[in-house]
């Protein structure tokens, strides 16, 4: 099968939905009655079928068709929802995502003999819910009366509707919304609008230009009316209002309104979006990044020439390129939160599976990172929660024993801190056992024994290669590969993590990803001949030294900042910089993950915008530097990689180096 | 679908068979248009047609706007229930004059 864009955004879209499909899932779980729910579920559904039709994936529409069956019954409350049709519309979901996997590897599913076997179980149990027909239905009052809370009442509504250009080629037709609605009551009047065509060459014969305004009346609701155009109301717009001269009572105007209102913001937000190749974004910011680099030449220009009105021209544009560059990179950020939902399901299936019983808490969904570190960051999220679940939360028998409360807790968060996007995996189990990973530790020659170690550094060696203190290996985590590779995939995003834990309290993992990957806020320095950029944000202050404070600094090897202990890096050292003679020294005291640290320069340059180029694969392994940067009159200045070099200098420092 | 063109002296009858479908439309706004551009007067015979969908509508809509555009004389002629069922649903029997 070949690589068509058709079937890859077929893939795309409908991976989406399935998520969509599988959030909706746990939601009844908590709400099985809620309708918008259900409604949601279904239109998923729906729309991973219809889109299989059209790219003409068989068996992903055949089966999604017995899915969608099922939950049309749902629907019209003639099956009930309980935890095992979740369960099982939840295995579902997987089997289409199976079956999705397997296209976009180019293999088509039909050759997969397990794959085939799979569908064919659950379309079986599908099948032995489409059999018991009406089960729920005398049980239930009429649904329309109950959600208008009276009697129902003949009302005369008119009916605005302009179909959208391809509800044809989805193979939907006006002529059956039409009938149906008909069915619901009576069409006194209506208008077929067909303004909308264009003239006959351009006319599109697949494409469907036609609006109705229709009278009708009928004693079913808004809601059932609305109901008839429900898969449409996202291509269509549709205004359904109620005719002077009813008096329909207030608080069904009301809610008709709201519902009107939240219909059309669905409306704009599915219009507000477009797909976008993230090649042409990169792209984009590329050139911004260029743009940021020309402008950074003419402000230098300006700044030699002089002349007033050019500077104040300079200093115009450049206001305009941040805000560009701003607005560039901001294109390239998502919101978290589906991310963290996609866990939701993690714990939910791991609870069933182990009886423990654990609670996901998610907040700060709306916290914002770029979408490639989005991407990335999935991977070490989902072991992480999974170490939380396995061996964080304790069995329910060892929780009550210990007072607590008797299920877990498990608690994902993300928000901005100073340059940097963190999130926190805590849970309320045991806490990491201090004694076994020293044990361990000693035993693998991670450490030797009788090294004095502080807590944190305690527990930071979990995530040394091959460490796992778990006492039994479950197939969900355990085998001891894991933390050191959770490590590795953060640093690669430039990022770093860290473990804090309290012995029977609970454990919380802390990640700090940077806030964008391709342009910063910089601060230039020079040590010996070389500029270097430090990121702004993590900028606290500058100070000059005076010579009798360098003397007795480099004596005792810290700095006193107001009476406070501050630890320091000559920058000059740390790059073999020769020293150039300069005899008058600055501190640029720096702030990182809680700490702070000097580092000793010898000029200051102030701020600049920079961007980000990546090093070559020849100095991908140089310890403190995360890039370089090209200056405005080419000069090349290197980016420190501040969380590198606090780690390098701490560690250099403890060992006495 | 098949279409069955008569032509005498500026006046054509096309006689349309089987469906008038979104499957279908395409070839069936050709065929129309084609013929339309060569004759003063056009007949559409829709007796043998079994299934007109939303998309077979527009196009005849189409073709009837266009004679009327260009001031030429355009008839559908024994349509079929079917056919009935969708003009009379969308209220458009009166500008067919049927």
């Amino acid at each position: 099968m070949e690589t068509d864009p058709v079937l890859q955004t077929f893939i795309i879209e409908s991976t989406e939905k399935v998520q969509e499909m599988e959030s909706a899932l746990l939601q009844l779980e908590t709400s099985p009655e809620d309708e918008d729910t259900i409604n949601a579920l279904f239109r998923a559904a729906h729309t991973i079928k219809g889109s299989a039709g059209v790219v003409g994936i068989d068996n992903v529409e055949k089966f999604t068709h017995t899915v969608e069956n099922v939950l049309e019954k749902v629907r019209l409350g003639e099956i009930r929802v309980t935890a095992d049709l979740i369960g099982l519309l939840l295995r579902c979901c997987d089997h289409i995502g199976h079956l999705l996997e397997s296209l976009s590897a180019g293999k088509d599913p039909e050759e997969n003999p397990e794959l085939k076997t799979e569908g064919q179980a659950i379309a079986g149990e599908l099948s032995a819910y489409l059999a018991v027909e009406g089960q729920g239905i005398s049980a239930e009052p009429d649904k329309e009366t109950t959600a208008q809370g009276s009697a129902p009442e003949t009302l005369t509504w008119h009916i605005s509707l302009r179909f959208g250009r391809d509800v044809l080629r989805d193979g939907m037709d006006p002529i059956s919304f039409i009938s149906y609605l008909s069915k619901l009551g009576e069409i006194t009047g209506l208008t077929t609008l067909t303004d909308a065509m264009p003239p006959a060459q351009e006319m599109d014969p697949e494409s469907c230009y036609l609006g109705f305004e229709i009278d009708f009346r009928s004693d079913a609701g808004r809601q059932a009316i609305e109901d008839v155009f429900e898969f449409v109301q996202e291509d269509c717009e549709i205004n359904i209002a109620p005719l002077h001269g009813n008096k329909p009572s207030r608080k069904a105007a009301d809610t008709a309104a709201g519902k009107q209102t939240q219909t059309r913001e669905s409306g704009s937000k599915v219009g507000g979006t477009i797909r976008v190749d993230t090649d042409k974004l990169d792209q984009l910011i590329n050139m911004v990044g260029e743009l940021v680099i020309a402008n950074a030449n003419i402000n230098q220009q300006a700044k030699r020439i002089g002349d007033n009105s050019l500077l104040e021209s300079a200093f115009a544009l450049s206001r305009l390129v941040e805000d560009i560059r701003d607005r560039a990179m901001k294109v390239r950020m998502v919101p978290i939160g589906e991310t963290f939902n996609r866990f939701r399901r993690t714990v939910r299936d791991f609870s069933r599976s182990t009886g423990k019983d654990i609670r996901l808490l998610i907040s700060g969904s709306e916290t914002e990172l770029d979408k490639g570190v989005i991407e990335k960051i999935g991977d070490p999220l989902m072991h992480l929660i999974r170490n939380s679940a396995d061996h964080g939360i304790e069995e329910r028998d060892v929780r009550l024993a210990l007072n607590k409360p008797e299920n877990g807790l498990i608690h994902l968060n993300a928000y901005q801190e100073t340059g940097s996007i963190v999130i926190e995996i805590s849970d309320d189990g045991s806490g990491l056992n201090r004694e076994k990973i020293l044990k361990k530790a000693v035993e693998r020659g991670i450490i030797s024994p009788g090294q004095e170690l502080s807590d944190r550094e305690i527990n930071n060696l979990i995530f040394e290669p091959g460490f796992s203190t778990a006492q039994k290996v479950t197939n969900v985590s355990g085998r001891g590969v894991g933390m050191d590779v959770v490590k590795r995939n953060i640093e690669a995003l430039r990022g770093s993590v860290e473990v804090e834990s309290r012995e029977g309290k609970g454990t919380t993992v802390r990640i700090r990803l940077p806030l964008t990957m391709a342009i910063i806020d910089g601060f230039m320095v020079k040590a010996g001949a070389s500029f270097y950029i430090i990121p702004l944000d993590m900028l606290d202050e500058c100070l000059e030294m005076s010579d009798e404070e360098k003397h007795l600094s480099f004596k005792r090897n810290y700095f006193s900042l107001r009476g406070t202990v501050l630890p320091f890096l000559r920058l000059r050292d740390i790059f073999n910089e020769p020293d150039g003679g300069n005899q008058r020294e600055h501190m640029v005291v720096i702030r990182y993950a809680g700490g702070k640290t000097g580092l000793v320069v010898d000029e200051l340059h102030g701020e600049v915008q920079v961007v980000i180029k990546s090093l070559g694969r020849v100095y991908r392994d140089v310890k403190g530097i995360s890039g370089a940067t090209i200056l405005g009159d080419g000069t090349v200045a290197l980016i420190l990689d501040v969380p590198g070099l606090v780690r390098n200098g701490t560690r250099k420092r403890r060992s006495g180096l | 679908m098949n279409i069955n063109v008569e032509n005498n002296n500026g006046l054509c009858r096309l006689r349309i068979e089987d469906e008038m479908t979104i499957s279908t439309a395409a070839e069936l706004k050709r065929v129309l248009f084609d013929n339309l551009a060569g004759c003063r007067e056009l007949e559409v015979d829709l007796s043998h047609v079994n299934e007109m969908d939303t998309a077979g509508f527009q196009v005849l809509y189409l073709a009837r706007r266009e004679a009327d555009i260009s001031n030429k004389v355009f008839r559908i002629v024994s349509p079929g229930p079917k056919i009935l069922s969708v003009l009379q649903l969308y209220n458009m029997k009166d500008f067919f004059g049927i």
